[in-house]
């Protein structure tokens, strides 16, 4: 592999972890405040399933870095900037219905990313996503079950489903943005091109929309910077002066 | 017609004397008793009052550990701790589930938790300030839970006793976890030993309150052993959780807060200084340090989350009808 593309293979795998561990962080802050015990089970078994695909994708990020840096290095010692993940995943959880909408819309685009990891052609890369993909699964139908039911549900659950929507349908451009690293990724192929995922993902949506009574907003604007690290949101810089704090207070402790 | 009345009423106090007593024959047989099985009042009220405050305990005690989540220091801890969260919430629910076999909702229980009718373990209304707390509460919290519930794997009544047996299998596995938190920090830095001790000051006595008042304060306890809803005192059980964890303290080279704890040869057992017993009841009341706000966020997630409760209800509802309709 030339340095090249292995820099560009550590960027891709650094979007790949930061997405589930900035997800899976804000599932954890719901823990013991969920609506039901069974909602409150089942978040976190969501968070589970994505903080352990975190550790694989984090763990090969350093390995093929070469520096030496372990998965918690690259989650707790890195600060903004270095960052990769989507904007969705960093919005906050605000109501249920968001923390819901948000999950839905990360859980699709999600998935069809992990089919097409399963022929990568690195199997370090199939092997992880071959493992997360069965979990993804899951969390794919679960999110859209509760999509459908809380649009269909009461006035008041359609109405906090449709603003979660509109609040969150502009950060769901950027998952499917395509820039140099995933072209490079796409021609030894590593990953599929993000864009490429987008018209599956159009065609799910718009059928869950369908049968929760939603409606797609129809400005399709979309925030850019989250997987390049060019500007995150404010509220990245929150999470992780709780995610990191001890690393930070502590430096070169062991826990 | 008066005359009656008092006759009938006789006959059946007798027929209730004698089922009382048949009932007392099974329990000291050692037979479960079953939901549909017949049972005397108090039973029925007396457990109800436990399962549920057990029940209340696992949910109230997600909140202290809940705290740390965001924070862990790596994610091999946080997913552990996240794991052990969880299995709180499955405990939660397998114990309502145990309590709704006596007639009484997981609703009903929810509402009487938020509006005082009903109690959790004082131990959940302590702070938890730093990472060390919880090893603090893995090692101790869930070290005295477990000194309380492995002998009710064996209590009379099956649903309890069956709830008792799958929850103690994970209570083990947090304590162990909380130990290793605790060892982790104990041979870490001078900055992690000092949290670590100061965790442990901090929970030692609340850690023995979670037995209960001395036996000789304790009411109802005759009735309830009679019944194997309790099966042991609560001295026995503090005197055992003591000498089990001084050696533990002693192998993580931390002390524990207590000047006269002391080996007693011909007892077998340590003597030790019992908690300020008026602080127990202060929290009891409502008066512990965070009373106020295990409640009010309990109560947050309940109203906050009616709205997505009736909305997964109403769609289903909706589902339901037109499926009956396409049959029809
Ligand atoms: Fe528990
Ligand atoms: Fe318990
Ligand atoms: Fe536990």
């Amino acid at each position: 592999m030339t340095a090249s593309t292995e820099n560009a293979l550590f960027q891709c795998l650094l979007r790949l972890g930061d997405n589930t561990l900035i997800l899976g962080h804000r599932l954890g802050e719901w823990c013991g405040h969920a609506p039901a015990l069974e909602e409150d089970i089942a978040l976190a078994n969501t968070a589970l399933d994505l903080m352990g695909q975190t550790r694989h994708w984090l763990t090969l990020a350093g390995t093929i870095e070469g520096q030496g840096r372990s998965e918690d290095d690259l989650a707790m010692l890195r600060d903004v900037w270095d960052f990769r993940n989507v904007l969705l995943v960093e919005q906050p959880n605000r109501d249920y219905g968001h923390t819901l909408m948000r999950q839905y819309l990360f859980d699709h685009y999600h998935l069809l990313m992990l089919h097409g990891l399963c022929d990568s052609s690195d199997s370090r890369l199939a092997d992880i996503a071959a493992k997360s993909v069965k979990e993804v699964t899951y969390h794919a139908e679960r999110s859209a079950e509760l999509v459908i039911a809380l649009g269909d549900g009461t006035e008041e659950s359609h109405r906090r489903m449709q603003d979660a929507l509109d609040r969150l349908f502009p950060f769901v451009g950027e998952m499917f943005e395509t820039d140099a690293i995933d072209e490079t990724m796409a021609q030894s192929g590593i990953a599929p091109l993000p864009s490429s995922l987008r018209p599956a993902f159009d065609t799910q949506l718009d059928q869950v929309l369908a049968e929760a009574t939603l409606s797609k907003p129809t400005d399709d604007f979309a925030h850019q910077g989250g997987r390049t690290g060019s500007r995150h949101s404010e509220h990245l810089g929150h999470l992780l002066s709780s995610m990191q704090w001890l690393q930070r207070a502590y430096p070169g402790a062991q826990w | 017609m008066y005359a009656q009345l008092i006759k009938a009423d006789t006959s059946q106090r007798e027929e209730d004397a004698a089922r009382t007593q048949a009932f007392q024959r099974r329990i000291d047989a050692g037979e479960k008793i079953e939901p549909k099985d017949w049972m005397p009042e108090g039973y029925r009220r007396t457990l109800i009052r436990q399962i549920g405050q057990h029940a209340h305990s696992e949910i109230v005690g997600q909140l202290p550990e809940g705290n740390w989540i965001s924070r862990a220091p790596t994610l091999e801890r946080k997913t552990i701790l996240l794991a052990k969260v969880q299995d709180e919430a499955g405990h939660g629910l397998y114990l309502y589930c145990a309590a709704e076999t006596l007639g009484v909702s997981r609703d009903e229980m929810t509402e009487m938790l938020l509006d005082e009718r009903m109690k959790y373990s004082s131990i959940f209304n302590y702070p938890t300030l730093t990472w060390a707390d919880m090893g603090a509460v893995g090692w101790l919290v869930d070290g005295a839970a477990i000194m309380n519930q492995v002998p009710l794997q064996r209590t009379s009544y099956g649903p309890y006793a069956r709830a008792m047996i799958r929850i103690c299998k994970e209570e083990s596995f947090h304590q162990r976890q909380g130990f290793d938190i605790m060892n982790q920090l104990a041979k870490g830095t001078p900055a992690q030993k000092t949290m670590a001790q100061n965790a442990l000051d901090r929970f030692w006595y609340p850690a023995l309150m979670m037995f209960g008042p001395p036996d000789s304060d304790s009411v109802h306890s005759e009735q309830n052993m009679a019944w194997k809803i309790k099966m042991n005192g609560n001295d026995e059980l503090r005197q055992k959780f003591v000498d089990l964890t001084v050696p533990q303290a002693e192998y993580l080279g931390l002390t524990i807060p207590d000047e006269t704890l002391q080996w007693n040869e011909e007892k077998g057992g340590y003597d030790f200084a019992g908690p300020d017993w008026g602080e127990f009841f202060d929290v009891i009341k409502g008066n512990g340090p965070c009373n106020k706000e295990r409640l009010e966020a309990r109560r947050k997630a309940w109203e906050d989350g009616a709205w997505v409760r009736d909305g997964l209800l109403a769609h289903a509802k909706k589902k339901a009808r037109r499926a009956a309709q396409e049959a029809a």
